[in-house]
Parts: C-alpha cells; sequence; structure tokens
C-alpha cells in the first residue's frame, strides 16, 4: 500500500485543514517542516468541507485550500463537499 | 571558493504561551483567537469589592446562576478576536452599502408599491428601537459577565445591533424621509401592536443575571423575531412589489445565520457543563419564548395578515428545534 501526501504552507488558514485532515484520516501521519506542513496517509486521504468549516468557524469553499497548497500526490476527486486522494483508478 | 548550501532546520522551543498550552492540555501551535482570549480574564487581585455592589467582586462568575469549571470553555466557533470580526464586518458592510447604493442610483425605492412601502415602514421601522435594546443588553453581559471568550463575542454582538440600528435607520431614509424616523419612534411609544415587544425589551433591562439576559434577548428575542421579519416578512414584501426592502435588510439576515452559530454554540457548552444549567437555561428558555410569542403576536398579524398564524407556528417550531439541538429540553 502507498502514501498519499498533500503539504501546505505553514499558516493560519491551512493549520485548521490540517486539524480536519488528522479528525477525518485516522492514519494520517503528519511531518512539520519549516515553513511547510505534510501529510502522509496510506493509501487515501480525504478533506471535507464540513469538518474543514467547523474547525475555521465559517463557510469555507474546497477550492480555497488551492492557495495553501504547495504538492500533492495521488489520483485526485474534487468535488463541492469532498477532496479525495488515493491511488485507486 | 566553493561554498556549501544547506538546509538547517531550527525547531521552535515552545509553540505557544504557557497559559494557553496550559488549555490546550500541551504545547501545540495554537489559533490567534486562542492566543488572543486563554488566559485574558481578570480573576486575581482584586482588592477592594466596589462600593456599588459589595456583594460581588469586580469580576465575578457568581453574578449568574450558571456555572462553568471552566469558562474558556464557551468559546466562540467564529474564533472572531478583533482583527477578525472587524474583516468579516468589514466584508458584510460592503455588501450592504453596494445593495444600498444600488437601491439609491436606480430609483429602485421611488418605484417601490405604495402599500409595500407603507407596510415596510410600520414593521420594520420602530425595530430600530429593539436593536437599541439589544445593545444595551449585550454592553451589559460584556460589562458584568465572566469569562473573557463569552464577554468579547457579547461586545461585538453589541456593536452588531447597534450597525443594525443605523441600517434600519437608512432603510427608513431611503424609503422615506426623517419624519418617518419619528412616526415610528411615536409606533413604538404608543400604538398598542408594538406595547408587548417594548415591555419585553424594557424589562428585560433589569434583569441582573447576564446568562438569563444572554438567553432573553440573543438566543430567544432575537431567534424568534429575525426569522420573523427577515425571512417571511420579507418574502411577504417581495411578493407584493420588488424585493428592494431584502436588499436593504441583506446585512441582518446574513448576520442572523452567523452570530445564531455562536448563540447556540454557548448554550450547548453551558447546559451540556452540568444537570443544574440545563434545567436553568431551558426553564429561562422557555419562560422567555412564551412571552416573546406573545410580544411579536400582534407584529406578525399586522405584517402576514391571514398567513400570520401559520408564519408564527413554523417559526416557533423552528426556534424549538434549535433549542433542542442545543440541548435544552422545552
Amino acid at each position: 500500500m502507498s502514501n498519499v501526501f498533500i503539504a501546505f504552507q505553514t499558516n493560519e488558514e491551512s493549520r485548521y485543514i490540517v486539524e480536519a485532515i488528522l479528525q477525518d484520516n485516522p492514519g494520517a501521519v503528519v511531518s512539520e517542516q519549516p515553513a511547510m506542513v505534510k501529510i502522509d496517509v496510506p493509501d487515501c486521504l480525504t478533506i471535507k468541507r464540513t469538518t474543514v468549516e467547523e474547525k475555521m468557524g465559517r463557510d469555507f469553499d474546497l477550492q480555497e485550500l488551492q492557495v495553501h497548497l504547495i504538492t500533492i500526490s495521488g489520483h485526485l476527486d474534487e468535488t463541492d463537499e469532498e477532496f479525495t486522494l488515493s491511488w485507486k483508478q | 571558493m566553493q561554498i556549501d548550501l544547506r538546509t538547517v532546520s531550527i525547531k521552535p522551543i515552545r509553540q505557544t504561551f504557557d497559559n494557553v498550552a496550559r488549555h490546550l492540555g500541551g504545547d501545540k501551535p495554537a489559533s490567534r483567537y486562542l492566543e488572543g482570549t486563554i488566559g485574558i480574564q481578570s480573576e486575581d487581585n482584586f482588592h477592594y469589592r466596589p462600593l456599588w455592589d459589595p456583594e460581588h467582586e469586580i469580576f465575578d462568575p457568581s453574578r449568574t446562576a450558571i456555572t462553568m469549571q471552566d469558562w474558556y470553555q464557551l468559546k466562540d466557533p467564529r474564533q472572531f478576536y478583533y482583527g477578525t470580526y472587524t474583516i468579516a464586518r468589514a466584508r458584510m458592510q460592503e455588501n450592504a452599502e453596494g445593495d444600498f447604493s444600488f437601491v439609491d442610483e436606480r430609483g429602485l425605492a421611488a418605484d417601490y408599491p405604495a402599500a409595500a412601502k407603507k407596510l415596510a415602514l410600520e414593521v420594520i421601522l420602530p425595530l430600530r428601537h429593539v436593536e437599541w435594546g439589544g445593545n444595551m443588553n449585550n454592553s451589559f453581559i460584556a460589562g458584568y459577565g465572566y469569562g473573557a471568550a463569552i464577554c468579547s463575542p457579547c461586545m461585538y454582538h453589541a456593536m452588531d445591533h447597534l450597525g443594525i440600528a443605523q441600517y434600519i435607520t437608512r432603510l427608513g431614509l431611503l424609503l422615506d424621509d426623517a419624519p418617518a424616523l419619528d412616526v415610528a419612534k411615536q409606533a413604538w411609544l404608543a400604538a398598542p401592536m408594538w406595547q408587548g415587544l417594548r415591555r419585553y425589551v424594557e424589562d428585560s433591562f433589569v434583569v441582573e443575571d447576564w446568562f438569563e439576559l444572554f438567553v432573553a434577548h440573543n438566543l430567544v428575542l432575537d431567534g424568534l423575531l429575525y426569522p420573523l421579519i427577515y425571512q417571511h416578512f420579507d418574502k411577504a414584501l417581495t411578493a407584493l412589489g420588488s424585493p428592494v426592502v431584502s436588499m436593504l435588510t441583506r446585512f441582518q439576515s446574513e448576520w442572523f445565520t452567523e452570530t445564531s452559530k455562536w448563540v447556540d454554540a454557548s448554550i450547548k457548552v453551558a447546559s451540556n457543563e452540568n444537570a443544574d444549567n440545563k434545567a436553568r437555561l431551558s426553564a429561562w428558555t422557555k419562560a422567555y419564548r412564551d412571552k416573546a410569542i406573545a410580544a411579536l403576536k400582534p407584529i406578525a398579524a399586522h405584517a402576514l395578515g391571514t398567513n400570520a398564524d401559520t408564519i408564527m407556528t413554523t417559526v416557533i417550531d423552528q426556534f424549538n428545534a434549535r433549542a433542542a439541538k442545543a440541548g435544552l429540553a422545552l
């Protein structure tokens, strides 16, 4: 099983996204690097809009995360509700 | 000459302030909101008790019957501190200003049907005085409350009420002229339809328990008044003519959706804290709900005519569902 990963710039906004990822993806491993935070998850990573909104306390459009995004690996499936990375075809 | 480039990773010695770390239960990165909120409440070294209230310390948790182990549990889900609050409101204000100038430039107010205009002025304009009451009450909570986490959003709430009062005034000035404000004040002071609501608001000025006041105004009165006026009455006005009033009250409806989240979260945390809180909050909510319904009925009847009863039932059902979701037993 390979990992998928996502990396964000470390800032006030991305912190909530990271918290949401950690809550929704039990296998997630965070590595904090200078000015960057990278999250590895085996097989599949999901970011849910509702969880991010709960953490941030405001409405959130999943496309807003692109502003903080550095890189991803995995096949991407994007809907209004979820942003999913996986190796499933 | 040879230059070696290498990356040095510097680990910060600490992630946040010690008092915030104690609250979080470990040294984790904390949001600006937490860093600006945790530990703000004055707790010690008050020296003398105030002469005007020797029963209490100047900041005293016993000014309300509600008890909390940790008052910082009453956090604001919107995570407002001064910066985020002003940015959020500036954004909303920009939209509202845009709507006002749109209505003004296109002369939409002049084209608005006379019957709808009259009704809108009669129902919405006197609410300025309710908003002023909301400003008074929330300032009181901010002043006498305990736990900075709930007091500072109450201060924002107080300023919001003042802002809404100003928007209502401007709506009046745009649809009519300055004398309309005097007419509305006379209606608030003398017209039988408004006396129930006026009594409710004026009675709330002498409530001494600040959490009770929070329930009476922020949860119950706003929770019934806003959906009634800014959703249902607004819809009825749009049906009469054009959505001019919807545009001019956009701030209020957005504001209500946003602030309800905070009010609900505060009630939920307080009622989950212990059984006494839950019983007390439920009893307050029930008592104030019944008073508020009685106060709003004549206004609903005037505003909505024959549909008033069905709409009031919808509003009350929505409110009950909201209260139940916040953990209250009504």
